[in-house]
């Protein structure tokens, strides 16, 4: 026993004495790397002289931080990853039962979803939820089912669309502009801009039949802005940049909400605020993204859902097997296209306002980015990947208190790049195959295996 | 009795007339006027050295190439004809009823094998779901169709041995399960001809007796014929009824495999002739061919 414990005091003793040597050769090495950078500055002085500033102090900080960190690095860090190995490799594989919170993930999520406005407007009052429901509510909730759109086209049918957006915009303009030219209602318009955003699917599906891959990516990304340029030239009908306002909102049953005699807030006997009609536009997105969950369920399961996966699996063998490729690529292409167009024409109803800025490519790489982020197929995996990237995006403007710390100039929202292209490098890593990266079979005889996400390809385009 | 079986079915019409097939790459002449038949209820084999032509003779058959020249008629049970070399790839499958497996595996590895015989019946599937439209009402007649399909699935996994799997990813299977379920895949479909393209290549040898079984079983329970490429003799000379030799885009034999092993011209095309003896070979050759020519009308 005593032997075993001077044993281990060696070990430790030997493990610090080779920390202190790597830190002492890591502040040497950043003493040689920074002497010349941080070390000394060149200068202007009042004359315009050339002059030489010396920083020993700030070269000091930095290798002392070098130094502190390999020491830290090795010492405790290096033999805590290697302990915590060796008891996983010790450890029997234990078959996990999966807890009831991920057994009944989505129903909790939904559940949370339904009771979100309430608890918001509980919580923070009437005017206060405002912010809360629609910034964060609503912005997710667009994102969640453009991407679940997307889904179909990337995720099952591995069909790589960098122009999404492109049907998005379908959808926005469909609604803007048939419902200020001819006055059509929301919930007439809704499927229509869908059927308006699947043709353009179709329109632009005909053509990239043949693509595969990058070459597909390009097609589409041309596509895109193709339909963002016809926005911006077209001027007599879109307006060009200035783009469509005061488009007519949705209503309920007819119940319009705004301060008038028979608007929501006065017939229900409310304080009239601007909440009732977002708190409205929440439950709407909420519905539309559960019908595309719901359809993009059922769809897996049937013979046209299969037929996408075998198509992302391999192309030559759906052919063999009488599937006719063609007819498959396009109604991925027009499914996913409607859902998108759906999406547009909320974005429209819920913005009043729509111009081409809000169709720009970043937007189509930011729904591809969530659908690759939360796992190509899986639903649940990609509405936890747009609650972290969009409602990321939204906390960052609620970081005021940074200013203290980085000075008055400093606005978090400018860094939302950086960060999210870091969030995506740590994931990628982390999860390569996004958060759900295992794929749940359509089918099944004796029970449901997921399929791990080494067995499953991307697709080819 | 496999005497017997050749006796009989010769006499009966022909499922495949391949008549004058060419087809050209460019300045390549891989297939050149070849011609063959393949009887109903037989099993073909399509044999060759490497680089013979055998695979694109597939191709062509299913729909993969489209030939320079030649006709390719498939004749149903049903009396009803198709001219392949018309029909696009997919509808080979679908109205023709010729299904193929590949050299290379193709499986739908992410997905299970269960899923992978469901993808093989998109087509029955489909009629069955309203073109997705009544499918996605819930209607009742899809779940039917989708139960009768998974007691299909279930047949021929049964048969190719690999219901203990059916839930795992098709692409977690050791190879020779991978080649038989390619086989199940296709015959899912529902075809009246069975194309298989080297089903036995990289089998060991109690794998490659499982395969001859399950094609005879094939054979004998659903009527299928079935033409194949193949490189191991012991599967050929084993079930094959009927034996087509092609090289170098030619058909050099044609005949019982008896008859196609002890060709001389196949010897030499498989084991090539010294030298000296060339003249001599050539010689028999022609001699055979002389008596051949009698006997071909």
């Amino acid at each position: 026993m005593a032997n075993i414990a001077s044993t281990t005091a060696s070990a430790g003793t030997e493990v610090t004495a080779r920390a202190l040597r790597e830190s002492v050769f890591a502040g040497l090495i950043t003493l040689g790397l920074f002497v010349l950078f941080v070390g000394l500055k060149t200068d202007q002085n009042i004359r315009n002289e050339l002059i030489l500033t010396q920083r020993w102090g700030l070269l000091a900080i930095f290798v002392i931080i070098a130094m502190v960190g390999r020491f830290l690095m090795v010492a405790y860090v290096q033999p805590w990853l290697a302990r915590r190995k060796a008891a996983k490799a010790a450890a029997p594989e234990v078959a996990k039962e999966e807890s009831f919170f991920s057994r009944n993930f989505s129903r909790i999520a939904i559940v949370a979803l339904i009771l979100y406005p309430p608890v918001i407007v509980a919580l923070f009052g009437i005017q206060g939820s405002l912010k809360w429901v629609d910034n964060f509510g609503i912005q997710i909730l667009i994102y969640v089912m453009l991407a679940w759109g997307l889904n179909i086209v990337v995720g099952l049918a591995g069909l790589l669309d960098l122009g999404y957006v492109a049907f998005y915009a379908v959808g926005a303009y469909s609604y803007a502009l048939l419902s200020t030219y001819f006055g059509l209602s929301f919930w007439v318009l809704l499927p229509v801009a869908g059927l308006l955003a699947a043709c353009w699917g179709l329109v632009l599906g005909f053509p990239v039949l043949r693509l595969r891959g990058d070459y597909l990516a390009i097609v589409t990304l041309a596509f895109g802005e193709i339909i963002r340029l016809v926005l911006i030239n077209w001027t007599e009908v879109t307006k060009g940049t200035f783009g469509v306002s005061g488009i007519a909102k949705a209503t309920l049953f007819g119940i319009k909400f705004d301060a008038s005699k028979d608007g929501f807030a006065a017939l229900m006997g409310l304080p009239i605020s601007s909440v009732y009609y977002k708190i409205f536009l929440f439950y709407l997105i909420l519905g539309l993204c559960l019908i595309t969950a719901f359809v993009t369920i059922r769809m897996r399961r049937m013979p046209i859902g299969r037929a996408w996966e075998a198509l992302r699996e391999d192309e030559i063998a759906c052919k063999s097997l009488g599937i006719n490729t063609v007819t498959t690529k396009l109604t991925a292409f027009a499914m996913g296209a409607m859902f998108g167009g759906i999406a547009g024409s909320f974005f429209a109803v819920r913005q009043g306002f729509v111009s081409p800025e809000s169709f720009v490519f970043l937007e189509s790489a930011v729904i591809l980015a969530i659908v690759v982020l939360g796992g190509m197929g899986s639903l649940t995996g990609i509405a936890v990947a747009a609650v972290v990237m969009i409602g990321g995006t939204e906390i960052l403007r609620e970081l005021a208190f940074l200013k203290v710390i980085f000075g008055p100039n400093f606005t978090p929202e400018l860094y939302r790049m950086l960060i999210f292209g870091l969030a995506m490098v740590v994931v990628m890593v982390w999860k390569p195959r996004g958060f759900v990266g295992s794929r749940e079979p359509t089918a099944f005889l004796r029970e449901r295996k997921a399929v791990s996400g080494s067995f499953t390809k991307e697709g080819h385009g | 009795m496999a005497l017997e079986t050749t006796t009989m079915t010769m006499t009966q019409d022909p499922i495949l007339k391949v008549e004058h097939l060419s087809m050209r790459f460019g300045g390549l002449m891989a297939i050149n006027d070849f011609s063959f038949e393949a009887h109903r209820g037989d099993i073909t084999a399509l044999i060759g050295p490497n680089g013979a032509g055998k695979t694109t003779v597939f191709n062509c058959i299913t729909g993969f190439y489209k030939p320079t020249m030649g006709m390719i008629t498939m004749k149903q049970r049903s009396g009803k004809e198709y001219l392949l070399e018309r029909l696009p790839d997919f509808e080979i499958t679908k109205h023709a009823k010729v299904a193929r497996t590949f050299q290379n595996i193709r499986m739908f590895s992410g997905m299970t094998v269960l899923e992978n015989l469901l993808v093989a019946q998109h087509n029955k599937l489909m009629l069955a779901s309203g073109y997705t439209v009544l499918g996605l009402l819930g209607f009742p007649a899809y779940r039917q169709a989708s139960r009768e399909a998974t007691e299909l699935a279930k047949h021929w996994l049964e048969k190719a041995s690999l219901i203990d799997r059916a839930d795992d990813p098709a692409g977690d299977l050791p190879y020779g399960a991978q080649r038989r379920l390619e086989i199940a895949r296709a015959m899912c479909t529902g075809p009246e001809l069975l194309c298989l393209d080297e089903p036995a290549a990289g089998l060991n040898p109690r794998e490659s007796h499982a395969l001859n079984e399950l094609l005879q079983g094939i054979r004998r329970d659903t009527g299928t014929s079935i033409l194949l490429i193949e490189h191991d003799m012991s599967v050929v000379m084993e079930i094959s009824d009927h034996v087509v030799v092609l090289e170098y885009g030619q058909k050099i034999s044609d005949g019982t495999p008896d008859f196609v092993k002890n060709d001389p011209k196949v010897i030499a095309a498989y084991l090539g002739v010294e030298d000296e003896e060339v003249e001599e070979v050539i010689e028999q050759i022609e001699e055979i061919e002389g008596g051949q020519g009698g006997t071909k009308q």
